[in-house]
């Protein structure tokens, strides 16, 4: 179980209070009716689906209820950050692991 | 029985609280505080089970979670029986009954040892190279055989009256394993401040150093170390102390599962106890501290009783009191098997030889051993051992060729070093790394906040240990007070893979794998057929896939492999470890989550009341819903018949309260409606209702229901039962990411009211003397309108609306008054004929009407046109969610699925929901030889009743182009005959809605 | 090839099991073959049996990153059922199902295909009307698949709970008699040994790093960790990872890979007669030969490649194991373990043709792409060799993305109203 941090709740919350809400920066076009249907298939069901860092959407749907957004490595399944929804899309490096014990 | 193999003076037990269990129907008696292979071995039991595949008879082998062989079926009485349970882990109480497993008629003699002889006819995968012929005896004859040889203990075979709890834990520090590095760890960082959990698998903490005879710590023996720490850190507030408690799985982010063994050692467990306790327990850091194992050696018929870990048995000698035999041999490559050797001497057993692999052992062992009298073979193996039912022989050689000797002993130890235990640590995501000059994998990268001390770090220095677990308790404090160790003993030495004369040209069963048979033998075997990553040779042999997950054979597989493929050991890879580390009862982890409290049922505030009333509920989402109200004698089929006519006649009443309901307010509210639903509804008046529906952006119908607009600003949102949460998701969704321009807010009302939907055309005059402030008049409330005033003095949202085709109300009440006013409706209307009703006389009632139910009459591929609701789309609207979509050429291709009415041609016939649909008859199911005329299914059937109303059937179906089809004949081809249908438009009662108004 | 038979087993006894051969080779790759299958599982490995068995084409190399059969194929709960609702979904099981029937003759390699039976329980009226609906269109497309009673049901699956006081009772039941399991790791062994023998390279610890193209656009081959390998064609068949492969060659897919547990029980002598599934309380479980059950639980609710998730998820699995089962309470999980499923938008898989010319992707099976393997396989290999769908896959595009026509086998066992 994950541990979240909620950027409005400004705190660590565990996983079951939160519902993944998939691919973050996706934004619907202000006009619709001119997308290509490509477009759409892009819009609507592309996803980067990166080995690595990946920004998705979560919502604190048991706690305040709001949707955010987060960095995450799908390969250590680590938060890098958690950041309001709106908010620019960070830079964000992977963090490395730790040779020898943590001390 | 007695316990001959009690040495007076020995172990930790007091021999005077003795207790008795049975084991294969003998009673024996054992001592409080024993393990049930304490008490077996004290009695001179050594036979305690048989393998998994050539059933050979196999002893206790080890003293702890990792043992294969004694595995014992234990049951409190016939609902409490449980297999599989290491002998080694059960402490024993009074009473205790076991059996052995997998063997008949018994243990002694087993039937089916017979496959031991057969051996070279069951090499490893025998079962891939046949078995394949004739093609259908595969699961009708082959498999049922294997099966019933397959297994170790039988299943439970009746329900689990047991409870288990669950517990969660925050901490700083957690530390698994309270050995002397757990314990060390402890104690600094308790005296840090810090709070932490400190969790032991076994009854007592102290770990290996309890039967450390010799060991003295700040001048204290072992045991006195371990009883001051322990009284320490009890005494402590910020100290948790959980013994009989596994840390069995390490998951992200310090998030470590534990399992707490709480009432497994009582003999009369007091029932308001749990069972187990599964712990979840979130750390800040994790210490691992989880100690090592022995090895076995791997050297022929090295599975024979009273063939045992070296540890194991000094254990048994220390913690016990109990001698594993009289004339014991010992046959190591590790010192520490020579301590043990020495306090049985010291016991007064006799040891017949200590053979050695190495050609030099340490001098100050081989000086003890002369001293004591102990015969030394350095540089020897064992190349055989005898004895059926206990070992009776052992016989030597030096390694590199001589004299084979036969030595007579009743009990032989043995150790091939040890292997740090990282389960955990690997677990953890963290990486092992290969230590080619101590032949040990060590935890090398960390990726959480964990750190490893002690054996399983690879430290075996008790001095250096204590550092080690000073520093991860502590590591800001300067100088942590020293601790002084004495006489430690050494556990030097290592040997992985086959001793030599178990080789690869010697054709001996050198055990690997106990419980699955799986010998050096196989694993050489799976190398020559090609497997040669770690995870085929495990899954080729099934080495370490048994109930013991290889805690003894994953290094020993993984020698061998190495040496037959001739690469370095950690070139052919290493299996992953996986939780948990050990079993886990399937309850501990499932826990409370049984019986009604596996999901919370959901009630509407009427639901007693349709209890009383003698209601049938169907479960539909979470909820409890009334299905019908059978009269005495009534079948559903009658009770649903008799409701719709009340409904249609008279009037019904009907508890609608399981509906989503949403307030929608803010200057924006319209427009945000005019967003998420395909409606428009700018201009719905205050006061009026419409029903909406709501897409995604594909296109699809995703919800519907109808919306009032209370003022201007404020809309009552109604959405399907199931609809309610992921509906008020996907608004709160648009509004929060992508509608961040509109003033709008949303609140889930769907616990704030009851709602009672009364129906029919005497439902104004049912309701009308209790309601106030509200003109009920056609003209004053005509259809599809919301008033707010109140109904038996309660402020009510009563909206004139009807999911019947008849005139009808739905009398939104506060939930806390659902109930009474229901009651007082009821009263009102009862006299009159007002009939309760269900939700299938409500679906029967609807589909007459041609009302679709979301998720029954679409199903996530219908667009709001194929349900032939293109009125409901607002197409002056600029956007809407899933207009685009809807655009996509497949939505809008010939061809698609249309929602129709369908009539039976036999107007009695009740076509079957799901019934498939075909355009002509005599179509052919495949595999049918030609010439035939293929199946082409271009339709189903998603709702069909009979209407007693119109007296007869009546249904709903998705047709392909069903929308210019009306009139034409359609089939339905059933498994015994096809039925003719017609399709029609999809209202079939009062077509032209006079009823609504309260006409007709 | 050394054939398997009794026989050659019982010589073999005789001698010490001296005799037998590696069942695959361990070649090292060549500069070229005209076909290159990315991805050494069950699908990858069936891909390019049937490209050396039924279209000739032998010089072929299967590229793994890790080793065969390590994927999906050998982390899967092998259930094998084809009683889908659309006539495409149908369609490639149901061919599935009729080459798993032969296959361990076919291969000489006993893959255990146990047609057990699979029956999938109804918990409310809802579940009843999407059963009898996939029994109606099942029936009619040649699939076996029945409605039992609960008391049928229990009779069948004696363990089975269907005491009306049950939280979510079971109402009935659909049985596919001809489903079943089989054991995962010989079905990829038995298809990599027959593929080698074929003369397909089988190239294990080799990571796909690039796929080449000219300036045209057209495949050429691929990058890898031992070196540049050359092909006009690429199939890529890695599952979780498709997304990133396909990325390579610049195409985006409508894939998302999420984290998919199974747990096993220690053995017990059997008590679980067949396969039972309920996706109204979310369990899966079967007995394999070996005597464990084994369990499927859901996915995790993130992507991620990390083959691990949480407990609560194994928690979530056995509440509905215990509840459905109330005499497995006191088993012990053995093993827990995770893959990485890669999901379409409709829940079908992908087995196709791609916008780049020689390249051919086979994804997207989501939580139940074992039951597919010789199926998936044999009209791949036929994609591959014809540079045309086979019919039975010819739904299964990446078109349908862009123009609507979906194979909503999740939509069309809709949410509970």
């Amino acid at each position: 179980m994950l541990l979240i941090h909620c950027p409005y709740c400004e705190e660590e919350r565990p996983e079951v209070e939160f519902a993944g809400a998939g691919e973050a920066h996706i934004d619907r076009p202000k006009d619709m009716n001119a997308m290509s249907d490509a477009e759409f298939e892009k819009f609507f069901f592309i996803r980067d689906n990166p080995k690595g860092v990946n920004y998705e959407r979560w919502r604190h749907i048991h706690g305040c209820g709001r949707f955010f957004n987060a960095a995450r490595d799908t390969v250590s399944d680590k938060f890098l950050t958690t950041y309001k929804s709106g908010e620019k899309k960070p830079e964000v490096a992977t963090q490395k692991p730790v040779q020898g014990a943590k001390k | 029985m007695s316990a001959q193999n009690r040495i007076k003076g020995h172990g930790q037990l007091s021999l005077a609280k003795t207790i008795n269990f049975t084991f294969d129907g003998t009673t024996y008696q054992g001592l409080e505080g024993d393990t049930l292979a304490s008490a077996l071995l004290a009695n001179g039991v050594h036979l305690a089970g048989r393998s998994f595949k050539y059933h050979r008879p196999r002893g206790i082998l080890s003293a702890g979670p990792e043992e294969p062989n004694a595995l014992v079926n234990i049951a409190r009485d016939s609902t409490r029986s449980q297999p599989n349970i290491r002998a080694t882990v059960q402490e024993l109480y009074d009473g205790l009954t076991a059996e052995s497993q997998n063997r008949w008629p018994s243990l002694a003699f087993d039937f089916s040892a017979i496959n031991d002889g057969l051996a070279p006819f069951f090499p490893a995968g025998f079962y891939y190279k046949t078995f394949k012929w004739p093609p259908k005896a595969w699961d009708k004859l082959y498999e049922p055989i294997i099966r019933a040889a397959a297994g170790l203990g039988k299943s439970p075979a009746e329900a689990d009256p047991d409870r288990y709890a669950n517990r969660y834990a925050h901490c700083d520090v957690l530390i698994a394993g309270g050995g002397i590095a757990g314990l060390t760890a402890a104690l600094a960082a308790a005296k840090a401040g810090k709070k932490i959990i400190l969790c032991d698998e076994n009854p007592n903490f102290g770990g290996a150093i309890l039967y450390d005879n010799a060991l003295e710590i700040d001048g204290l023996s072992a045991t006195e170390w371990v009883e001051k720490a322990v009284a320490e850190l009890a005494a402590l507030e910020n100290v948790r102390l959980l013994t009989r408690t596994t840390a069995f799985g390490y998951y992200a982010q310090n998030f470590v599962a534990l399992a707490e063994r709480v009432t497994e050692h009582m003999a009369e467990p007091d029932p308001a106890l749990p069972r187990e306790r599964l712990w979840q327990v979130r750390a800040k850091e994790v210490i691992l501290a989880t100690g090592a194992i022995e090895r076995h050696l791997v050297f022929a018929d090295n599975d024979r009783p009273g063939i045992m870990l070296a540890s194991a048995a000094q254990k048994y000698l220390n913690q016990y009191g109990v001698a594993i035999g009289a004339n014991v041999g010992v046959f190591t490559a590790c010192d520490s098997a020579w301590a043990a050797a020495f306090d049985l001497k010291k016991a007064g057993v006799n040891i017949a030889a200590i053979v050695d692999l190495r050609d030099n052992p340490p001098l100050e062992l081989q000086e003890k051993a002369q001293t004591c009298g102990i015969r030394i073979l350095r540089g020897y193996t064992v190349t055989k051992t005898s004895g059926r039912l206990r070992v009776q022989s052992i016989s030597v050689q030096p390694i590199n060729g001589g004299t084979v000797e036969q030595i007579r002993v009743d009990a032989l130890l043995n150790s091939a070093g040890w292997t740090p235990s990282v389960h955990l640590f690997s677990q953890s995501r963290g990486k092992l790394k290969w230590h080619q000059d101590r032949d040990l994998f060590l935890p090398d990268i960390y990726v959480q906040d964990c750190i490893s001390i002690g054996a399983c770090n690879g430290t075996f220095d008790e001095n250096e240990l204590i550092a080690e677990a000073q520093a991860a308790g502590n590591a800001t404090r300067k100088k942590a007070k020293a601790i002084r160790i004495e006489n430690q003993s050494s556990w030097a030495g290592n040997a992985i893979g086959a001793a030599p004369g178990a080789g690869p040209s010697d054709n001996v069963k050198a055990f690997v794998d106990f419980q699955n048979d799986v010998t050096a033998k196989d694993i050489r075997l799976a190398v020559r057929e090609g497997m040669h990553s770690i995870e085929h040779v495990k899954r080729f042999t099934t080495t370490g896939m048994a109930t013991d997950q290889g805690k003894l054979s994953n290094m020993h597989g993984l020698a061998i492999a190495a040496e037959q493929l001739g690469k370095n050991l950690p070139d052919v890879g290493l299996t992953t470890f996986r939780a948990p580390y050990t079993p886990v009862t399937f309850s501990t982890i499932a826990n409370h989550a049984r019986g009604p409290l596996f999901d919370p049922t959901r009630k509407t505030p009427m639901h007693q009341w349709a209890v009383d009333k003698g209601a049938v509920f169907e479960d539909v989402g979470p909820w409890k819903r009334a299905w019908y109200f059978p009269k005495a004698g009534e079948d559903m089929h009658a009770a649903v018949n008799r409701e719709c006519v009340a409904v249609r006649k008279k009037a019904g009443i009907f508890d609608a309260t399981t509906l989503g309901k949403i307030e929608i307010t803010g200057p924006d509210a319209a427009e945000f409606l005019n967003r998420l639903y395909t409606n428009p509804w700018t201009k719905l008046g205050v006061g009026r209702c419409r029903y909406g529906i709501m897409c995604r952006e594909d296109g699809f119908i995703y919800d519907d229901g109808v919306i009032g607009r209370i003022t201007d600003d404020r809309f009552h949102v109604t959405t399907t039962t199931g609809g309610a949460p992921r509906v008020m998701n996907h608004m709160e969704d648009y509004l929060q990411t992508e509608f961040t321009d509109l003033d709008v807010h949303l609140t889930s009302t769907s616990e704030q009211w009851a709602v009672i939907a009364v129906q029919g055309p005497l439902a104004r005059e049912i309701i009308e003397p209790l309601v106030e402030g509200i003109d009920l008049s056609h003209e004053a409330m005509p259809h599809m309108s919301v008033r707010e005033g109140k109904i038996c003095g309660v402020p009510t949202r009563l909206f004139r609306m009807s999911f019947t085709g008849e005139m009808g109300f739905e009398i939104n009440v506060p939930a806390d008054y659902g109930e009474s006013v229901w009651q007082a409706v009821y009263a009102q209307g009862e006299p009159r004929g007002l009939t309760p009703y269900g939700t299938e006389a409500m679906h029967v009632l609807r589909a007459e009407k041609g009302y679709i139910i979301v998720g029954q009459d679409t199903d996530g591929t219908v667009t709001p046109h194929d349900a032939g609701l293109s009125w409901a789309i607002g197409k002056a609207k600029p956007d809407f969610v899933g207009k685009r979509g809807m655009r996509r050429p497949d939505l809008v291709a010939e061809g698609r699925r249309q929602l129709v009415g369908l009539r039976t041609k036999n107007p009695k016939v009740v076509l079957e929901e799901g019934a498939q649909i075909v355009a002509t008859p005599g179509q052919t199911v495949p595999p049918a030889i030609p010439p035939a005329i293929p199946m082409k299914m271009i339709g189903f059937v998603t709702s069909s009743y009979w209407s007693e109303a119109l007296g007869h059937s009546i249904a709903l179906a998705l047709v392909e182009d069903g929308h210019s089809l009306e009139g034409d004949t359609l089939y339905v081809p059933m498994e015994d005959r096809t039925i003719e249908v017609e399709v029609s438009g999809c209202v079939f009662y009062d077509l032209d809605g006079g009823r609504l108004n309260g006409k007709n | 090839m050394r054939n398997y038979s009794v026989f050659s087993l019982a010589r073999e006894a005789l001698r010490g099991h001296k005799g037998w051969a590696e069942q695959w080779r361990s070649p090292e790759p060549k500069k070229s073959y005209d076909v290159i299958i990315v991805g050494a599982g069950g699908h990858g490995l069936a891909t390019a049996y049937y490209l050396a068995k039924e279209h000739g084409i032998t010089n072929v190399a299967v590229i793994e990153k890790g080793w065969l059969g390590g994927g999906n194929t050998g982390r899967n709960t092998t259930i094998i059922r084809s009683n889908y609702l659309y006539d495409e979904s149908a369609g490639i099981y149901n061919h599935a199902i009729k080459l798993w029937e032969g296959l361990s003759q076919e291969l000489n390699y006993n893959i255990m295909f146990s047609q057990r039976g699979v029956m999938m329980l109804a918990h409310n009226v809802h579940d009843v009307q999407v059963f009898k609906r996939h029994i109606h269109a099942n029936r009619l497309n040649g699939v076996d698949n029945a409605w039992l009673t609960p008391e049928q049901a229990k009779e069948f699956c004696p363990p089975l709970n269907i005491s009306k006081q049950a939280r979510y009772p079971v109402m009935g039941a659909a049985l596919q008699r001809k489903g079943g399991t089989a054991r995962h790791d010989a079905v990829a062994w038995g298809y990599a040994r027959g593929a080698s023998d074929r003369g397909v390279d089988i190239i294990q610890q080799c990571e796909v790093t690039g796929i080449n193209r000219d300036a045209a656009g057209n495949v050429t081959g691929v990058e890898t960790t031992k070196g540049t390998i050359n092909a006009k064609k690429v199939g890529v068949v890695a599952a979780g990872h498709s997304s990133v492969l396909m990325q390579m060659a610049d195409i985006q897919m409508p894939l998302e890979s999420f984290p998919l547990q199974a747990l096993v029980s220690e053995p017990v002598k059997p008590i679980m007669p067949c396969v039972v599934m309920s996706n109204t309380v979310h369990a899966y479980i079967s007995q394999s030969d070996k005597g464990e059950l084994v369990i499927g639980a859901g996915t995790d609710q993130y992507t991620s490649y990390s083959q691990t998730g949480g407990l609560h998820i194994l928690t979530h699995t056995l509440d509905a194991i215990v509840e459905m089962f109330p005499i497995f309470s006191r088993m012990k999980m053995l093993r827990s373990w995770g893959g990485i499923v890669d999901v379409t938008p409709d829940r079908s898989p992908i087995l196709a043709k791609t916008p780049v010319s020689g390249l051919y992707v086979n994804c997207g099976w989501g939580t139940g792409g074992f039951k597919a393997t010789p199926g998936s396989g044999h009209v791949f290999a036929h994609t591959i060799a014809r540079d045309e769908p086979h019919e039975i896959n010819a739904g299964f595009t990446l078109e349908r993305f862009r123009n609507g026509r979906l194979i909503d086998e999740a939509a069309a066992a809709a949410v509970a109203h």
